[in-house]
């Protein structure tokens, strides 16, 4: 690097040796120097500044650009969830097997105030809570006053409260559109439906989740979109539900019973055509869950899925059949039925007098307990048990509501031989009636099992093979017998053919310790047409009593029997089902042709 | 007969202040300036009576206050810009001091009325943000140095100004104000970059300010939201950006008419930092686009000015003073309409705050004083030689 002396020392030189001041000299030199490096650095400077302003004209004209675009785009309205998932109120229709609607949606409106936008919030609390009598005046009042933002006050709204509420004319109280679950034949099929409630909620919309039943088991696919709002189809026929309801609810009055349930199952498919657990409720405004004592006094109980009751000789059937199956008997082999059968401290007896030897029939016919035992005993406890396991007797139904893990049979611990001969009269052994639908539709059907379904299915289930299709034939002979000649003489409905097999437990104390021998659970297990078996009914009455004798009569002969009859005389016609009459003269009539 | 005996009487420098002013000073910026207080004033009636209500004044009290403020910044910027440049650094190497001394005092006196950043000295009826009388006096303390640097035998300015840059953005970054410390970065960037840096440097910077930009981002969590606020590609409409944007569109083109816009009711800072939403939703694109027009026309205008500009101090600071205006502007209405992250920066002239009202006045005047038009050798420019003063 050339250095630039500081001052032009031969100009200074000069200019001493004329006498001039060499300070001018070296000050214009200065001067000229600084000169020079202004004009560069403005060379310089005058292409950057240029750069600059480029850089602000661009960047302003792109703010301005920018701002254009967004003043012609629509205006949006705000959404509370435009980030996250948004809230997807639709839910798909439940329809019962011929399309009628048991569950849909109806638009309503919820109700929701913004203390801050309130002008008159004393007024518009005494307003509202005459309105709505069960709002809190003062919470109202507190919360209008207080620092709170938002406040709901209903989740759903008439459109006449709605008006009402819009008539007081107060800007902060807002309506919030939404949907809301409506079961439009109120109790019927309660058990099933469950009820739903809502999930997450904000003012544009609500989430409606199920929380019980059907609802609750099938929540993911009745919100799935990709569904497109696709009804879910059940196996029920709501004309047959109403009936059989009614029917029962009737029973269970004239019985005194303080439950009931019944469940009518197609013998082939496994579908539920209805199912009835009373007491009942109305999934529209369901009631609370106890919080104390036995949930199964609570009428949202299902005794149809979750009750498991000891079912009593309605089990003897499985004893017979199983021995048949096994080639110990055949109908009519005599077996010993002189009681009492002694095993260790237990004595088994027979309710009523029956002869010393009876042949298999008649022991269903007559349900002799200590015939069944002793059959139970040349059966023995392992094949027993692996038996009533291939029912589905010994593990809770695959049936579709969210309940029905919680009817769990209840098994012996040990099962040993006392319990091998109980069982086979059915105490000790705890299942529930939508457990003994299946074993029975599974046992009758010509001997294959089927699984309890709710949802519509045609097709017949081609299930494992239980017993062989002619001990199926056989067993159904003999039901059949227990309604002509035995203990369910009520049971017979003209035309239909009824087969069935009662039981009456004696009810276990809930503390242990033995049974109450006044409270019985009564049972009346059936399939029609017997000949030709289409429809498994189970009646099952909790602690009935049929007061017009001289003693109350307990036994499900007098309680569930005349119930279940009574159904089937209603409900079989709805179902399709023709009667078959014997016409006994057709003989006398000659039919010729010409 | 007095003149020939005492030869003629010694011509005063300079013609009288007022005229000569009136000649010399960019009048188009002027007016810009102007128009846009106007504008400011317009846009205080209308977005300021929301906070007037919340805070229990009468509707118009932040307008009249706006007003008076206004007043005494016209006041400032006349007089500022009735100095010559010499004058000016004075000026400003005074402010400079003070300011500094007060920015540095700020944690010991300051108050951060409830926003969680400590940066003003209240005065009971009014109160006073030092960094915003800081930035004008930084401007132009710099520029001299940067000047100085450049002279023969001069001490090496652009050193100590870099210095001088660091402590201030340093302590700026401690209030947290980071605002205000990338506006003092960015001008003092500029102006090296005008006096002459070279190219490998300005792009070494550019590296270390996105160091420093990832640095906050993961220390400081105040930094952080406002980041992630921008990079979500969704607007959330409950932030104030989704207010803003709503506001723009709810204005169109023509806007929904006076008095009847809602977005001041939503935005806490509707008469600072978003002024320019509740403009775009009451008065529409027409008013926005004006007032984009005015800033760049101040900006462009004197930028073209100072390229004729000889003399290196009254480039540089020139420069310094119109980009820090300019890009203070730019950030407000970028925000605004998400072109970049939230930032709180006020828009200079509109947006309510009587210490950057003033301090938009010092500082406009200044600029106003630095881009007058002068003899810069035009004519030793067209005979291509260089003639002595």
């Amino acid at each position: 690097m050339i250095r630039t002396p500081l001052r032009p020392l031969a100009r200074i030189l000069k200019a001493r040796e004329r006498g001039e001041d060499p300070g001018a000299i070296a000050a214009e030199n200065l001067r000229l120097r600084h000169e020079a490096i202004a004009d560069k650095s403005r060379a310089r400077a005058e292409g950057r500044l240029l750069v600059l302003g480029a850089f602000f004209a661009v960047a302003f004209l792109t703010i301005g650009l920018r701002m254009g675009t967004i003043a012609n785009s629509a205006p949006e309205e705000p959404r509370t969830a435009a980030t996250g998932n948004p809230i997807i109120g639709q839910r798909a229709d439940i329809v019962d097997r011929n399309g009628r609607i048991l569950a849909t949606n109806l638009e309503t409106h919820s109700l929701y105030a913004q203390p801050q936008h309130m002008i008159d919030p004393l007024r518009a609390a005494s307003e509202l809570k005459a309105i709505f009598p069960e709002l809190d005046e003062e919470r109202l009042i507190k919360d209008f006053t207080g620092k709170r933002k938002f406040v709901w006050i209903r989740r759903q709204l008439s459109p006449e409260q709605m008006q009402q509420v819009h008539d007081i004319g107060s800007p902060a109280l807002l309506f919030g559109p939404r949907e809301m679950r409506l079961y439009p034949n109120g109790p019927i099929a309660s058990h099933i439906l469950g009820g739903a409630s809502y999930g997450r909620e904000d003012v544009a919309s609500a989430e409606v989740i199920g929380v019980a039943g059907i609802e609750r088991n099938f929540d993911s696919l009745l919100r799935d979109p990709a569904n497109e709002g696709k009804p879910l189809q059940l196996s029920l026929d709501l004309s047959v539900q109403a009936a059989t309801e009614e029917v029962l609810d009737g029973g269970m009055k004239l019985l005194n019973a303080k439950g009931a349930a019944s469940v009518l199952m197609d013998i082939h498919t496994g579908e539920i055509i209805a199912m009835a657990s009373l007491p009942d409720f109305d999934p529209n405004n369901r009631p609370q869950v106890l919080l104390t004592g036995d949930q199964s006094d609570s009428p949202l109980f299902n005794r149809a899925v979750q009750g498991v009751y000891e079912l009593g000789s309605t089990f003897k059937i499985f004893a017979v059949a199983q021995a048949m199956e096994l080639g110990l008997l055949n109908p009519d082999t005599m077996i010993d039925t002189k009681g009492p059968l002694t095993w260790g401290r237990f004595r088994i007896r027979d309710s009523h007098y029956l002869p010393p030897s009876m042949s298999a029939t008649d022991i269903i016919v007559e349900s002799s307990n200590v015939g069944t035992g002793r059959i139970a005993m040349q059966i023995g406890g392992e094949r027993q048990r692996a038996f009533l396991t291939s029912l589905g007797l010994a593990e809770a139904t695959p049936v579709e509501l969210s309940e029905a893990p919680s009817g769990a049979p209840l098994l012996p611990k040990n099962w040993s031989e006392i319990s091998t001969m109980t069982i086979s009269f059915g105490h000790g052994i705890s299942d529930s009636p939508l457990h003994l639908a299946a074993a029975y539709s599974s046992l009758l059907n010509g001997g294959t099992r089927v699984l309890p379904t709710l949802l519509k299915s045609d097709t017949v289930q081609q299930g494992a093979r239980v017993v062989r299709p002619e001990v199926s034939a056989r067993a159904r002979s003999m039901l059949r017998q227990v309604v002509t000649r035995g203990t369910a003489s009520m049971g017979d409905v003209e035309g239909y053919r009824v087969g069935g097999k009662t039981g009456t437990a004696d009810k276990p104390k809930e503390n242990g310790g033995g049974y109450y021998d006044d409270k019985v659970i009564a049972t009346f297990a059936s399939v029609f047409p017997a000949d030709d078996p289409k429809y498994v009914l189970i009646v099952t009455l909790d602690e009935p009593s049929e007061n017009s004798g001289d003693k109350p009569r307990r036994t499900a002969g007098w309680t569930a029997v005349p119930v279940a009859a009574e159904m089937i005389r209603r409900v079989a016609p709805l179902l399709g089902l023709r009667p078959q009459i014997e016409v006994s003269d057709v003989a006398s009539v000659t039919l010729t042709s010409n | 007969m007095t003149e020939m005996v005492y030869g003629a009487p010694r011509v005063v420098a300079g013609d009288p202040v007022l005229p000569r002013w009136w000649r010399t000073i960019d009048k188009w910026s002027m007016c810009c300036i102007l128009a846009l207080f106007g504008i400011g004033l317009l846009l205080g009636l209308a977005s300021s009576p929301p906070l007037a209500a919340k805070n229990g004044l009468s509707p118009f009290y932040y307008v009249t206050r706006q007003g008076f403020f206004g007043g005494m910044a016209l006041i400032a910027m006349f007089g500022v810009s009735m100095m010559t440049p010499v004058m000016v650094r004075r000026l400003a190497v005074i402010g400079f001091a003070c300011a500094f001394v007060a920015l540095a005092l700020l944690p010991i006196f300051g108050t951060d009325f409830g926003k969680g950043a400590v940066r003003w000295y209240s005065f009971g009826f009014a109160s006073v943000q030092p960094s915003e009388f800081l930035k004008p006096g930084f401007v132009v303390v710099a520029a001299w140095l940067m000047a100085a640097g450049l002279s023969v035998g001069g001490p090496p300015g652009r050193m100590y100004s870099f210095i001088l840059t660091i402590v201030i953005v340093a302590f700026l970054a401690l209030q947290p104000d980071f605002g205000q410390a990338c506006l003092v970065l960015f001008s003092w960037g500029v102006m090296y970059f005008v006096a002459g840096a070279p190219m490998t440097l300005l792009i070494a910077l550019g590296g270390v300010v996105g160091g420093v930009g990832v640095f906050s981002y993961n220390m400081s969590e105040h930094f952080a939201r406002r980041i992630d606020g921008f990079l979500s590609p969704d607007v959330d409409p409950r932030t104030q950006l989704g207010y803003a944007t709503n506001a723009i569109r709810e204005g169109g083109f023509f806007g929904v008419g006076v008095g009847e816009g809602q977005v001041k009711w939503s935005l806490p800072d509707a008469h600072t930092d978003f002024i320019i939403a509740v403009a775009a939703e009451e008065y529409g694109l027409i008013c926005v686009m004006a007032i984009i027009t005015l800033y760049g026309v101040i900006v462009v205008r004197s930028l073209m000015r100072l390229m004729k500009e000889r003399d290196p101090f009254v480039r540089l600071a020139g420069t310094g003073l119109a980009c820090a205006f300019g890009v203070q502007a730019m950030i407000n209405m970028g925000v605004a309409v998400r072109l970049l992250p939230a930032k709180g920066m006020t828009l200079p002239f509109v947006s309510y705050g009587g210490s950057s009202l003033i301090a938009g006045g010092i500082a406009v005047g200044m600029l106003l004083a630095l881009t007058r038009s002068r003899p810069q050798g035009e004519i030793g420019d067209i005979l291509m030689r260089r003639v002595g003063r």
